[in-house]
């Protein structure tokens, strides 16, 4: 299978109604939830490009992160902090929709079995967690409702370009992992748990717990040649929706993870071992009962998509 | 499971004879089997049918399947057709990479043509007679006669928890629970944190906290699905296919769910309350298609040696969540959820690795199916799993009326809330008022015995 490109980055034909990157227009903004108290900052990401994957002398780099690629990105935004529980429960507790509809285009999802925060901490700014892709991409569908704006969650390539930020190190701070309990929440002194958003040192882009707390769900489904398969020079490239549940790519590790999962190359596949204690077949699609460290972050594109093309990207993902 | 309560509130294995005799007429005439006569064809496939093909009932099936042992699952039962279908579609799934990474798909093992599969509510009795082991998963108001059926046709059982709604239920399944054990059929309950290895291991270590003195128990969540009323159903079907809010099927959530953690406190204290007390009622989920269960409860359970449990459980919405138990001894604290014994002072005395955990639905599964296949008798979890849906049943009497209710008596009280028909056309238990709501308990005013 190779990768796309330019399929689902929703190029608009019409008339940009925003002004080009590196304008007023494309700075750090914050949006509020209409109807609620609730709101995120967005930090912009110009556009660009960048070498992905593993470099040459780093000593934990793995098959699937080479060979190394040179990419272009579109310009976007993308969320300083992960997705909270404060924001998401203002979906999942949303009743002017339904719940778990086989057949609604925007549709909560079920109740949880069992807490799926095991605890760890929910109102006042802590990252929602245990949500499946589909329950992430539900979230932003809804969002587009309720503010008129187009998010998504970020390619892998967006995603490695975003936490690198411009570095060519193992980590965007150097290549020695000993500086990471400031910049990140993971396996040494996270006390098995995740924390509140925002407590350490964010990436140079204003990206905070980019690396550990929860890992991130990207858009691509996960294929381990990922890299062998995107030709060098590649703009936006994404590995295309798949029927398969599994698996899917996800980024940065989580607070239960080494400092190797921390490196801005590395990948993560989701799992069906997710799942295993949820007693019911079929599986939930929107909870996961044993992906406690599982989160996401939005971006959104500079170029905003219209709404024909914002419809068929959820349809595409969402099956409906 | 080897629980012993004290002889006052414990039957003896002479009682439970001469009840079976009354109750269970027949289950005692049929022949003891040898402990490896499992199979039988030619050829040593252990042979399961599936009753209650719901989401439970699939997952069960499927778990059944992935046992390791040569299986095959040759009849399902179900009320309804769809639900069947359902099941026996998933079952059948070209790929099933979302459940296990080892086997590609389980066709193999599924031979369940037309004929074998059973519908109504009689079709239980010919799938059981199918088969070598039963997998009993329908609504847990069935399961006392299921079991009972299981037991007089000689299968080796998993059965879901709770084990019955209401006194009179748990009397069968005691009844059948004792002939069980005299045949050497093994009997699993999905009382799955028996079979999980944080609690194991928390239960071998138990004596770090000296004598258990008190208990908490927590299942505080959302709640769960709702199946709204449709045209042309008969009050019987409704009642069945949106069975969580009918005691006669459900039991209510104290008992459907709040048992996996009353069991936990009843397993740690090797023994069952002789009263409980308590208070709930219906705050939120109080609609026409909500039937007629409390969504909240909370009952002190006392133990015979002065002990209390207190256990809450709520299904409301965006209320503070948690599922957990929480042991308090002489000497120190066991923490279920976190796998943890501390002392007094807060102090660490244990930690379980949570990268041993395993996933116990399974564990279950590949336990019971080894010993079958071995020709192993090693489970007897039905008289537990039936005491300690009585401890929820306890519970609920004791919200509904507002009274103290006794264990000797509520269990001996005959109580029956079942309807006197099973069919689809009779008439449930319970009916909706000329506004459609149904009747619900007023504690000070509910009187059960």
């Amino acid at each position: 299978m190779t990768r796309s490109t330019g399929i689902l980055m929703l190029t608009v034909s019409s008339l940009a109604l925003y002004a080009q990157p590196g304008s007023e227009n494309f700075k750090k903004y914050q949006q509020d939830i209409p109807g609620s108290s609730i709101s995120f900052t967005m930090v912009p990401i110009p556009a660009g490009s960048f070498t992905m994957g593993s470099i040459a002398t780093d000593k934990d780099k793995k098959a699937d992160e080479m060979p190394q690629r040179t990419i272009s990105i579109s310009a976007f935004w993308m969320g300083s902090f992960e997705v909270s529980r404060d924001a998401f429960d203002l979906f999942f507790r949303d009743e002017t929709i339904s719940q778990n509809s086989t057949v609604d285009a925007i549709t909560r999802p079920s109740a949880q079995y069992i807490d799926l925060t095991w605890g760890m901490g929910k109102e006042g700014g802590f990252p929602v967690n245990s949500m499946s892709q589909l329950a992430a991409l539900m979230y932003c569908r809804w969002l587009y409702n309720k503010t008129g704006v187009f998010y998504r969650l970020p390619t892998e390539a967006e995603w490695e370009y975003a936490c690198r930020a411009g570095t060519k190190t193992v980590y965007f701070f150097g290549n020695d992992p000993k500086d990471l309990g400031q910049y990140a929440w993971f396996n040494k002194n996270s006390g098995n748990k995740y924390h509140k958003s925002g407590q350490k040192k964010p990436n140079p882009w204003g990206l905070y717990d980019i690396l550990g707390n929860v890992s991130e769900w990207t858009l691509d489904h996960y294929l381990p040649d990922a890299l062998e398969n995107t030709p060098d020079q590649s703009k936006d490239p994404v590995a295309p929706v798949n029927k398969s549940k599994y698996p899917k790519s996800l980024r940065g590790g989580g607070y239960m993870d080494d400092a190797p999962a921390m490196r801005s190359s590395n990948r993560i596949k989701s799992d069906p071992t997710w799942n295993k204690r949820d007693p019911q077949n079929p599986k939930s699609k929107w909870w996961l009962t044993d992906g406690m460290s599982v989160g996401f972050r939005l971006v959104r594109p500079f170029v905003q998509p219209g709404p024909d093309e914002v419809n068929s990207f959820f349809q595409q993902y969402l099956g409906k | 499971m080897n629980n012993e309560a004290s002889p006052k509130n414990n039957p003896s294995r002479r009682d439970f004879v001469k009840n079976s005799s009354l109750i269970a007429g027949g289950l005692m005439a049929a022949p003891l089997l040898s402990s490896a006569n499992f199979f039988s064809g030619s050829e040593a496939t252990i042979k399961i049918a599936l009753v209650g093909c719901g989401g439970r009932g699939t997952g069960a099936a499927m778990q059944a399947l992935l046992s390791k042992q040569k299986v095959k699952l040759v009849a399902m039962a179900d009320a309804f057709r769809d639900r069947l279908d359902e099941c026996f579609n998933t079952l059948n799934a070209d790929d099933i990479s979302e459940y296990s990474s080892t086997v590609k798909n389980l066709k193999d093992m599924i031979d369940v043509p037309e004929e074998r599969k059973f519908t109504g509510f009689d079709g239980y009795q010919k799938a059981i007679a199918l088969a070598d082991v039963v997998l009993l998963t329908t609504p847990p108001g069935f399961r006392p006669i299921h079991f009972e059926e299981a037991i007089k046709q000689n299968k080796h059982v998993f059965m879901e928890k709770p084990v019955a709604t209401d006194p009179a239920g748990i009397q069968r399944v005691l009844a059948a629970a004792a002939i069980a054990k005299q045949k050497k059929l093994n009997v699993v309950v999905g009382l799955q944190r028996h079979y999980q290895n944080s609690y194991r291991e928390l239960f071998k270590r138990k004596d770090l906290i000296g004598d258990i003195t008190s208990a908490q128990a927590w299942w505080n969540n959302d709640g769960v699905w709702v199946r709204p009323r449709q045209a042309n159903q008969t009050e019987m079907e409704y009642q069945m296919r949106n069975w969580y809010y009918f005691n006669w099927l459900c039991g209510d959530h104290i008992n459907e769910q709040h048992i996996h953690n009353i069991d936990v406190i009843n397993w740690f204290k090797n023994g069952y309350p002789v009263k409980a007390q308590g208070m709930g009622g219906r705050q939120v989920r109080k609609g026409k298609d909500h039937g007629e269960i409390f969504d909240h409860h909370y009952v002190e359970f006392t133990y015979a040696d002065g002990s209390i449990l207190n256990s809450q459980c709520r299904h409301i919405p965006g209320t503070m969540s948690r599922v957990d138990e929480l042991l308090v001894g002489t000497k120190g604290k066991i923490l279920c959820g976190a796998g943890s014994i501390v002392d007094l002072k807060g102090k660490s005395l244990y930690k379980f690795d949570s990268s041993k955990e395993n996933n116990p639905y399974q564990t279950e599964h590949e336990e019971l199916f080894a010993a079958i296949a071995k020709g192993e008798y090693k489970f007897a979890d039905a008289e537990n799993g039936a005491k300690s849906t009585m401890t929820s049943i306890l519970g609920r009497l004791a919200t509904y009326s507002g009274q103290i209710i006794e264990w000797d008596k509520a269990i001996n009280s005959g109580l029956d809330i079942h309807p006197k028909v099973y069919a689809w056309d009779a008439t449930p238990p319970i009916v909706p008022n000329s506004d459609g709501y149904y009747p619900v308990a007023v504690p000070g005013v509910s009187k059960y015995f």
